[in-house]
């Protein structure tokens, strides 16, 4: 039935060992190299298809495909096994979709690159790791595949070898996932090994989880920990509070990479795994409202910051933390349906931004590079007006910024709406996530609308000698564009909710997944508000409401009267500032976390290594010599001396002998 | 009879033997050994070992004393310098006479063990004692025997190599 | 009747003596004929011993003594020659070569 699952993940492996490998030397071609890789991909995603349709007939919905037995240590059994069910379905369809259409886009993004063949590879790199993450069967498989996008994440961030700051940021993404990836082993291995020593259930596998999770019992203190140990995991992943200041540097890599890595597919992994485990998560509500809180803080903390960035692609940066935050709300509530429903439609309006962003940044490099002028090709305050020079660009982007504002009709109305709902209405909902939430959509609209406002209308801002460079990018880049922006409105119509005359197929689909610990740990719409029908309608129309609010406030500031945000500026200097910079959360962590490990770092090697440990190394060495200095005199060289050395050894020899 | 002969014999042997050690010049040291070789083969013959006698002053005094008188003709050494003694005189004779008294000791308490043969002296009369030799010899001691030669002639070639003038 | 203890006491005197004079002497052929009569004492005691057990093997044994004394002689002549050569002296004091 399943018999190919694995050529999946190993397709792209494939490509990426054959441009890794032959790339420079061998193919060197760019159109065969961006053709192998994005082959490879789509290869992958026609499979994951055929999967799929398949799996929407099949009435067993979780399929497992053994490879080979990886690790077997005492009663633990770890094999390196697939596993399919619907949940890994959207996955794979989402990271080879998705994938697919950046790798084409790639091909005219990153033409004329010197490291063309190796930007490929590492992109496959990529999609395998990524999708061995989303298909592994175990915990110990999806850690491989946890690690492996964290470091090709590292090696795109810092794709442009010779910029200081894309190796600083690829670096200090590295050491952020680090610290989560710590949190998620810690959490693995205090998992098997509870429910080995104490429960005697050796397994990692996730669908013996699903099974056996229960005997930790519901609430406890092992469990809680467990999974707030896969959160900090996931906090790390996926740009939580506190270690989102990856993202946003992050950015410093070549466009299509954030759209990928760092927008549809490898920030979702939080969500994937939080959705994976939710049988664990959903037996701690303590977790589960930890999760839900932090989301939220997330989500209306990094759109605070999105206010002020005036780089188009640190602006998308914050919005995809933001959006991140929604997940983790969805999944802290107990939505993880719509989690997983806005991790998708997410995908699609989010790369298809980041696509769009990038079209701008290349034909504004071009024309830039044209003038030789050394403008930022990223700030937007360089831009404007380049609505007409870039139509499908300009289009596909304004209807992503409508989709994420949450515009009736389009997808993520659909999936944020769901989460809000839940929010508000979950017997894990808290009504003040909900309002964070609805604040949050609203900011949302708003730093999305002035992105597109300063971008695309307005007075044209670029240098006069540069803007009339400015065109519309070549068809390889606009068709991702188009068929993602198509995705960014259609994609919501799978989870069409209830109560618009909808049948929610996505919620029925994943319902294998997470419908068996929703019913045993009553997770779900509470009763009383299960057919309030007005109250959900009511809700609707205030995110509703809220969203317009947000896209009316960035129309009248940034297209009806650009001289506001100037006045704004000057009447409030300091929250400007400090929203502009970030809240100095960079240089916080900076005074707490780094520049005191950095100053322990400095002790253990002046004070401690060179001190104390070269020290007791070269003394022992002069000890060594000064004992031999002494000694060597002994040595006289003179024959008499050793003989009469051997003729009084001798005599206490035969004298032993005789006198034993 | 015999005892007195023994006795002086070994008398002239001991005495011979100081002049080996104490005669300043290397020529009468040589002299002095030869004369204690000559009494060591009397002691052989004593013994019964008549073919050892032989082969002690065939290949002692006859061809290392005769090698040794040469190298010493050779090189034209005079009697030592001054100092013929070092400095470590005490302590030499302190370490000889301690490695002395412990033999005496070891051969006064010492039990001798050993593999009794059935080589009588009558034996040794009657068959011969060179024939003895020569079939203990080229019968169980063959093998040492073929790698005595064989050091034998690297001795050879490493005294010509050394002494070469031109290595 | 003279025993085997008589022959082995004399061993003793006279390798005692050659230890004395290995141990004083500073000219190399000295040293060297010193030791030759070390070699001769331990002769003496293998041939004493061997008539003693009525046992030929210590006579053959003092056989291959004789041969290691020959190759002895013969290369460590040749260093002395060579020696001599370099340092016009073989007082065994100026070799210090090993000399810290």
């Amino acid at each position: 039935m399943y018999n190919y699952l694995w050529l999946i993940p190993i397709m792209p492996l494939i490509g990426c060992i054959v441009n890794g490998l032959l790339g420079k030397k061998f193919i060197k071609n760019e159109k065969a190299i961006g053709a192998i890789a994005t082959l490879a991909v789509f290869s992958s995603f026609l499979l994951s298809v055929k999967y799929f349709f398949q799996l929407l007939g099949d009435p067993v919905k979780t399929h497992q495909q053994v490879v080979f037995s990886w690790m077997s240590v005492g009663d633990l059994q770890i094999d390196w096994g697939f596993l399919f069910d619907p949940l890994t379905a959207i996955m794979l369809l989402v990271v080879t979709g998705v994938g697919s259409l950046i790798h084409l886009y790639s091909i005219g993004y990153m033409h004329g690159d010197p490291g063309y063949y190796r930007f490929f590879s590492y992109l496959n790199l990529f999609v395998f790791a990524m999708l061995m993450l989303v298909t592994g069967n175990n915990a110990m498989v999806m850690f491989v595949g946890w690690e492996g996008v964290g470091l090709c994440s590292y090696l795109l961030i810092g794709f442009y070898i010779d910029k200081k700051s894309a190796g600083d940021a690829a670096k200090k993404a590295f050491v952020v996932n680090r610290i989560g990836d710590f949190g998620f082993l810690l959490g693995v291995f205090l998992l098997f090994w509870t429910l080995g020593s104490e429960h005697g259930v050796w397994t990692l596998n996730f669908v013996d989880l699903a099974h056996h999770g229960h005997v930790l019992g519901f609430g406890g203190t092992v469990v809680t920990i467990v999974t707030l140990c896969f959160f900090l995991g996931a906090t790390g992943k996926s740009a939580q509070i506190p270690l989102y200041t990856w993202l946003p540097d992050a950015m410093e890599g070549p466009t299509p990479v954030s759209a990928l890595i760092h927008a549809a597919t490898m920030v979702t992994a939080g969500v994937y795994m939080i959705g994976r485990m939710n049988v664990l998560f959903a037996m701690s509500p303590t977790t589960m409202m930890t999760v839900a809180i932090v989301g939220a803080m997330t989500a209306i903390f990094a759109a605070s910051i999105g206010f002020a960035q005036n780089d188009i692609k640190r602006v998308l940066a914050y919005s995809t933390v933001s959006q991140l935050g929604y997940m983790f709300m969805a999944m802290g509530v107990g939505a993880f349906t719509a989690g997983i429903f806005h991790l998708m439609t997410h995908a699609f309006f989010k790369a298809c931004l980041f696509l769009g962003s990038g079209s701008v940044i290349h034909s504004m490099h071009h024309a830039l590079h044209h003038a030789h002028l050394d403008d930022d090709a990223q700030d937007m305050r360089n831009m404007g007006g380049l609505r007409k020079k870039m139509p499908i660009t300009f289009i596909t982007f304004a209807v992503s910024c409508l989709a994420i504002s949450g515009v009736p009709g389009l997808s993520a109305f659909f999936s944020k709406d769901e989460i809000l709902w839940w929010t508000f209405g979950s017997t894990r909902g808290m009504w003040y996530v909900w309002a964070i939430g609805a604040v949050a959509a609203g900011m949302t609209a708003f730093y999305m609308f002035r992105c597109l406002y300063m971008t695309f209308y307005g007075k044209e801002k670029t240098d006069a000698r540069a803007k009339d460079h400015i065109h519309e990018s070549p068809l390889v880049i606009t068709i991702p564009l188009m068929v993602l922006g198509l995705l960014a409105v259609v994609g919501g119509y799978i989870g069409v909710p209830a109560i618009l005359g909808g049948s929610n197929h996505i919620h029925h689909f994943l319902e294998p997944v997470f419908g068996h610990a929703s019913e045993i740990y009553h997770i779900g719409i509470k009763e009383a508000m299960h057919h309030n029908h007005a109250l959900e309608y009511g809700l609707m129309a205030l995110s509703i409401a809220i969203a317009f609010l947000g896209i009316a406030v960035a129309s009248v500031m940034y297209l009806m009267k650009p001289e506001l945000p100037a006045k704004f500026t000057k009447m409030f200097p300091k929250f400007h500032r400090l929203v502009f910079n970030k809240w100095y959360i960079d240089e916080l962590y900076d005074a707490i976390v780094v520049n005191p490990v950095k100053a322990f770092g400095t002790f253990c090697w002046r004070g401690f290594d060179v001190k104390v440990i070269d020290g007791v190394v070269n003394g022992v060495a002069k000890l060594v010599g000064l004992c031999s200095a002494g000694l060597r005199h002994t040595q006289t060289g003179l024959f008499h001396n050793y003989a009469l050395a051997m003729v009084l050894g001798m005599v206490v020899m035969v004298a032993v002998f005789v006198l034993r | 009879m015999e005892t007195i002969f023994f006795y002086i014999i070994a008398l002239v042997a001991l005495g011979s033997g100081l002049i080996v050690v104490l005669c300043k010049s290397p020529v009468n040291s040589a002299l002095g050994l030869v004369n204690t070789f000559f009494c060591l083969a009397v002691f052989y013959v004593m013994l019964y070992a008549p073919f050892m006698a032989a082969v002690q002053i065939m290949v002692y005094a006859g061809a290392i004393m005769v090698l040794i008188l040469f190298v010493i003709m050779l090189l034209n050494l005079g009697t030592e310098a001054r100092k013929r003694y070092t400095h470590g005189v005490v302590w030499a004779a302190l370490a000889s006479l301690l490695s002395l008294v412990t033999f005496l000791v070891f051969i006064k308490k010492g039990q001798i063990t050993g593999a009794a043969g059935d080589i009588t002296k009558d034996v040794v009369m009657s068959v011969g004692h060179t024939e003895l030799i020569g079939k203990t010899m080229f019968t169980e001691f063959l093998l040492p025997f073929e790698i005595a030669s064989i050091l034998l002639l690297v001795a050879i070639v490493g005294a010509v190599v050394l002494a070469k003038k031109e290595v | 009747m003279i025993s085997v203890y008589h022959y082995m006491t004399i061993a003793a005197i006279l390798f005692a003596m050659g230890t004395y004079g290995v141990l004083t002497r500073k000219n190399a052929i000295v040293i060297f004929m010193c030791i030759e009569l070390m070699l001769n004492s331990v002769n003496l005691t293998f041939i004493a011993l061997s008539r003693h057990l009525n046992n030929m093997d210590g006579q053959i044994f003092v056989f291959f003594v004789m041969t290691v004394a020959a190759a002895e002689a013969a290369v460590g002549l040749a260093l002395m020659i060579s020696f001599f050569r370099n340092r016009e002296s073989i007082d065994v004091e100026e070799i210090d070569l090993l000399k810290w």
